[in-house]
């Protein structure tokens, strides 16, 4: 067969699966929220807990890089307009003048989306930031596939890039709450720090499982005999509905909500996945290469804690563009795929 | 000239020839180096460290100082003697330059060696680090000034304009930059690797307070590194530095350029001794 050109092929490829699914439906705004409808939620919780903390501590300062109503620092902007900085939509220049803030003592929390500064910004983080240990918090929205708009916006390899690189600390929180509690806790921690972010409405539930965020600590959320899910970020809360799904089917599943990606809380994941018995499932918003499916897999393997072991994460793929239910279910992210998926490994 | 000023050049003259004697030493000790760019920009370390800034040798942290970030990392060489030259840096070190272990490592590193403010050698960045000290020591209510020395190839680096236009829009009229124009980078002669001229031009056009001087001619330097910090304006302030790399040994400065100048190892000496010669001349 004669070689057809990449792009007609992949275009066609798509035009056939796209009718195979119906309804069609719309590419959410880039804004939306993640939210499910009628899920509880709570406003711009980055934005109020920064305006809260800034109160409290005056080295803390505003950074952005034309994405502040984007990333809910406009809150902090409002607030605090003298210790906001618009940098234009430059994100190099970003982080290098955020690493010379920092050094004259000024606490910056520069905010971008996952791509720009994981991508476009990295070797300026890499040497002007990490290098030095500066204690600048970069906090970016649109982590992994939290928006439709294809490739240019997913930051589907930021856990990846960011765990590589030496000094970084890599936060993943999963609701208000926890991105709430994260903030000043990340201001207390001294050091570079990259913290994924959802931003606008943002799912609140962890409030139910009277959690506390402690930078470097896995939680055990719900325990169960059959599954254990290790999870980040919003797969954690996928992971809970799932359990909830499954406890109907008598599969009795756990979850392990790791939202310090590194440093990782080895000795709770291995006591964890350590008990006998369960599958253990690492679910992330996230590529499978060198994200926290990974990291887990180094740790178990490197102990002889060796559980059946299983990935739920997006593929090594440029993703598709398209509304955010769609591609979840497309990429086995939402909770219908992932229940399927993992009542399909129990067999 | 009057005697003052005479003065002023006499002592800073003997400045820049203890920087690039130096970095000969420093040079030998490796068998390599960039040298060229040592000699070439001995003269603006000069009144930068021994006219222009205020520091203190024992406490290169103390709050109040004038930053000095190094963007063209490589220039390391060329720093350092400045620094020994300024008891920042002990002159017995100069012997482990490049070594292991050593606190001077053959490109710059803030973590490394003190008076060093930024680890540069991903060019480019310089700048985007200083607009984020001047922000900082506006902040502080500081007088200090941030000088940023970079390189005419690092002009190829999109960042650096970005910092360009930041610092006008900022009023950064705390930043004072020099830019080495030797017209060499690692491909070749920097105006053909990508053209950047007309550059006084465009750095008016980004909002820059700008002069363009021959950055060997130690009257030259004394003048702008003055202008710089006198003028009144709310600008940033751009000294467009052109420099002969090799300069102060004339064998070296009349080899083929390159953005190495090659030196055999029996003419280590020879350069020290025609360093010397200019030094009495």
């Amino acid at each position: 067969m004669a070689a057809r050109p990449r792009s007609a092929r992949r275009r066609e490829d798509r035009m056939s699966t796209a009718a195979a699914q119906k309804p069609k439906l719309k590419t959410s705004a880039m804004i939306a929220s993640i939210a499910a409808e009628g899920q509880r939620t709570k406003s711009a919780p980055f934005g109020h807990a920064l305006v809260e903390l800034a109160g409290a501590r005056p080295d803390v300062i505003g950074m952005t890089a034309d994405l502040g109503k984007y990333t809910d620092l406009h809150l902090f902007a409002k607030a605090y307009p003298e210790r906001y900085y618009q940098m234009g939509m430059a994100e190099q220049l970003l982080m290098g003048a955020a690493a010379g803030l920092a050094k004259e003592g000024a606490l910056p929390f520069a905010t971008t989306y996952a791509v720009f500064a994981s991508r476009r910004a990295y070797d300026f983080i890499h040497q002007t930031i990490a290098e030095d240990d500066l204690n600048v918090k970069i906090v970016c929205a649109l982590p992994g596939l939290t928006t439709g708009y294809g490739p240019s916006h997913q930051a589907t390899e930021d856990l990846a890039l960011f765990r590589a690189m030496p000094n970084m600390t890599v936060i993943d929180p999963c609701d208000a709450l926890e991105i709430e509690q994260a903030v000043p806790a990340i201001a207390a921690h001294k050091g570079p720090v990259y913290m994924r972010l959802l931003r606008g409405n943002v799912p609140l539930l962890l409030d139910e499982y009277d959690y506390k965020f402690e930078l470097g600590k896995a939680k055990l959320l719900r325990d169960g005999r059959d599954v254990l899910v290790i999870s980040s970020g919003i797969m954690t809360m996928r992971a809970l509905e799932v359990a909830q799904a499954l406890a109907d089917d008598r599969v009795d599943v756990g979850v392990l909500h790791v939202p310090t990606i590194k440093p990782l809380d080895i000795a709770t994941i291995l006591r964890e996945a350590g008990r006998s018995g369960r599958l253990v499932v690492v679910a992330e918003n996230h590529t499978t290469i060198g994200g926290l499916g990974e990291a887990v897999a180094t740790a178990l393997l490197s102990a002889g804690v060796t559980p059946p072991f299983r990935q739920i994460a997006l593929p090594d793929a440029f993703l598709d563009a398209g509304a955010l239910p769609t591609l979840h279910e497309r990429y086995g992210i939402s909770t219908e795929a992932m229940a399927k998926t993992i009542k399909g490994w129990l067999g | 000239m009057d005697s003052s000023v005479t003065a002023t050049h006499a002592h800073l003259a003997e400045r820049a020839y203890h920087i690039r004697r130096n970095a000969l030493l420093m040079g030998e000790v490796q068998g390599q180096g960039y040298v060229g760019q040592a000699l070439d920009i001995a003269d603006v370390l000069a009144v930068a460290y021994f006219h222009a800034m205020d520091y203190r040798p024992d406490d290169p942290e103390w709050d109040g100082r004038d930053r000095f970030l190094l963007s063209n990392g490589h220039y390391a060489i060329a720093l350092y003697a400045a620094l020994i030259e300024a008891g920042i840096v002990p002159q017995e070190e100069l012997e482990t330059y490049g070594s292991d272990d050593s606190r001077l490592p053959m490109s710059g590193m803030a973590s490394y060696t003190p008076g060093m403010e930024m680890s540069g050698g991903s060019l480019g960045q310089g700048l985007t680090i200083a607009v984020g000290h001047a922000l900082g020591l506006k902040r502080k209510g500081s007088k200090s000034f941030v000088y940023t020395l970079f390189s005419d190839g690092e002009l190829d680096e999109g960042a650096v304009w970005e910092a360009l236009m930041s610092a006008a829009h900022w009023q950064l009229d705390n930043m004072i930059a020099i830019v080495d124009i030797n017209n060499q980078q690692a491909d070749g002669p920097s105006s053909q690797v990508m053209a950047f001229e007309p550059l006084v031009d465009k750095m008016e056009a980004f909002g820059w307070f700008t002069q363009r001087i021959d950055g060997n001619d130690l009257a030259a330097v004394i003048r702008a590194f003055d202008a710089a910090r006198e003028h009144p304006g709310r600008q940033p302030r751009m000294i467009i530095a052109d420099t002969r790399m090799g300069c102060g040994v004339p064998f070296l400065e009349a080899r083929e350029k390159n953005h190495f100048i090659r030196v055999d190892a029996h003419e280590w000496q020879l350069a020290l001794e025609a360093l010397d010669a200019g030094r009495t001349a």
